[in-house]
């Protein structure tokens, strides 16, 4: 029967001593350690988060590098195609032009030597005629005496010498 | 090495304690032929309470650690003087005894002028207070040395005993108070963790057989039955409005079982002063069951003694075997039984703070 009467004394003593303890680790044990585990928690949390969101970040970058990589290579081709276009346009025009160019001095040329035939020959025509008109005084003037019928005949005859 | 200063206290007091206890008890038991091996009186006394703390007997020396008596009679007031003065119970002291019979058996008394007995009110410092003081050192020294730790460095990883009492600080918190209670869980959480490591301690202390444990503090139905009434209070103060008026008027049940004959207020009246009353008698019952058991396992080795000392020797192998089992067994059992009481508190806080929004 004891034992399962409860003792005034321990009663007494349980209850102020609890009280007292439940006070005191409620204050100075409990509140500081549950905040202490709240806090904890929170930053690894937050830690875990943002690890989280800087991997997001940096896959996100790495597919921009991608992306600009590639593009860069793209215009790096392209640049490429039109400069070998443009060159070989400025090759081709170059030559064309001094083709052209070419033709033009060879036509200048050509017109220049004819003009220059035309004149030596007229000018060996007048020549041919002072010298035949010599030779042929020099030789009438010693075989014939009527200088003008001479002259005439002289002149028929170079009239006939034809140029060409 | 944090643990060494506290230990060589605890020995210091053992041996100051024997020392003094030898020093005023040259006074032997006077009884010298053999008593017959009485069982029943070993186990009780080792689950019951007492004005000092008995160690052992050598011979016929009785080595005990002497606590101090207060009483207050209404005839003679307050006194104070230490249980040595009863020479183990052996003799009585300015009119007060210890009582060998009757209801006060094992009580201190006072003898009046008219020869009758009287219990005086008694607030004496016995075993189970002792006791109940050195868990209390234990839990403040524990606890308010952990927590200096996480205020200086909450981020850090925990250390030392820290990182014993951390998952149980968290077990509580996650898996008792916040399903339990809900949201509201954070002004009830220090209480529950109080009960729980009170109860856990307690229990263990009461499994170690040696001074500074041994004391059947949880088995004790005056500690068990504060701790109800903490519970009960709380509860009692948290109740909201569809707490009391679920209790009057419980809906989804019929009318009749309500009226004329209030049957079920009646018994849901009854069930809020039951609750605590089961948590007080389960706690007790369990601790002193596991004591009673451990203790009887012993007692056979005596038992058999006495007929044959062989038989004793024999069957002290299987009762060592059968006490180790069930040390094991009342290790779980302390735990499980801090557990429950934590958890079924949660439960009953968790109901009085129930809103009627929540049954829908």
């Amino acid at each position: 029967m004891e034992l399962v009467m409860p003792e005034f004394g321990l009663l007494f003593w349980m209850l102020v001593s609890f009280s007292l303890l439940l006070f005191i680790l409620k204050k100075f044990a409990w509140k500081p350690i549950l905040k202490a585990l709240s806090d904890r928690e929170n930053s690894i949390d937050e830690a875990l988060k943002s690890a989280q969101e800087a991997k997001n970040e940096m896959l996100k970058l790495q597919a921009d590098n991608q992306q600009i990589l590639m593009q860069a290579m793209r215009e790096r081709d392209k640049i490429m195609k039109e400069a070998s276009e443009l060159k070989e346009a400025i090759v081709s025009e170059a030559k064309n032009k001094a083709i052209a160019e070419a033709e033009k001095v060879m036509e200048g040329a050509r017109a220049a030597i004819e003009r220059e035939k035309v004149a030596a020959i007229d000018e060996m025509k007048n020549a041919i005629a002072i010298f035949s008109i010599d030779i042929a005084e020099k030789i009438l003037r010693e075989k014939l005496t009527d200088d003008k019928q001479q002259k005439e005949l002289v002149k028929k005859y170079v009239d006939q010498i034809n140029v060409n | 090495m944090r643990f060494v200063k506290p230990f060589l206290l605890v020995i210091f007091i053992i041996i100051a304690s024997v020392a003094g206890a030898k020093a005023n008890d040259v006074t032997v038991a006077e009884s010298t032929q053999k008593k017959p091996f009485n069982p029943k009186g070993l186990i009780f006394h080792h689950i019951s309470d007492a004005y000092e703390w008995h160690i052992t007997t050598i011979g016929e020396t009785e080595i005990s650690i002497p606590l101090l008596v207060i009483v207050y009679s209404q005839n003679s007031g307050f006194h104070l003087f230490p249980s040595s003065e009863f020479h183990h119970g052996t003799q009585s002291y300015d009119g007060f005894m210890i009582a060998h019979e009757g209801e006060n058996k094992g009580k201190v008394v006072e003898t009046l002028a008219d020869g009758s007995v009287k219990r005086p009110i008694d607030i004496s410092i016995t075993k189970n207070v002792i006791s109940l003081f050195i868990s209390i050192i234990l839990l403040l020294y524990i606890f308010l040395s952990i927590s200096k730790r996480y205020s200086k460095n909450f981020a850090r990883a925990p250390k030392g005993i820290q990182s014993w009492m951390e998952p149980l600080i968290i077990f509580i918190r996650d898996d008792v108070a916040k399903s339990a209670i809900g949201e509201k869980y954070a002004k009830y959480l220090p209480y529950l963790l109080t009960i729980f490591f009170f109860i856990f301690l307690n229990n263990l202390l009461g499994l170690v057989p040696v001074f500074p444990g041994g004391a059947n503090l949880t088995g004790n139905i005056a500690i068990t039955m504060v701790l109800a009434l903490f519970t009960f209070t709380i509860t009692t103060f948290s109740g909201s409005k569809d707490y009391w008026m679920h209790m009057i008027n419980m809906p989804g049940v019929p009318w009749w079982l309500k009226f004329p004959i209030p049957l079920m207020p009646v018994l849901e009246i009854m069930g809020v002063f039951i609750k605590p009353l089961v948590l007080m008698i389960r706690l007790f019952a369990n601790i002193t069951a596991g004591h009673i058991v451990a203790l009887g396992f012993y007692c056979l080795i005596f038992i058999f003694g006495q007929k044959n000392i062989f038989a004793g020797y024999g069957v002290s192998v299987v009762s060592i075997l059968f006490t180790i089992f069930m040390a094991l067994i009342e290790l779980l059992v302390a735990f499980i039984q801090a557990y429950v009481f934590t958890l079924l508190s949660a439960l009953y806080f968790g109901m009085a703070l129930e809103t009627h929004s929540e049954h829908k």
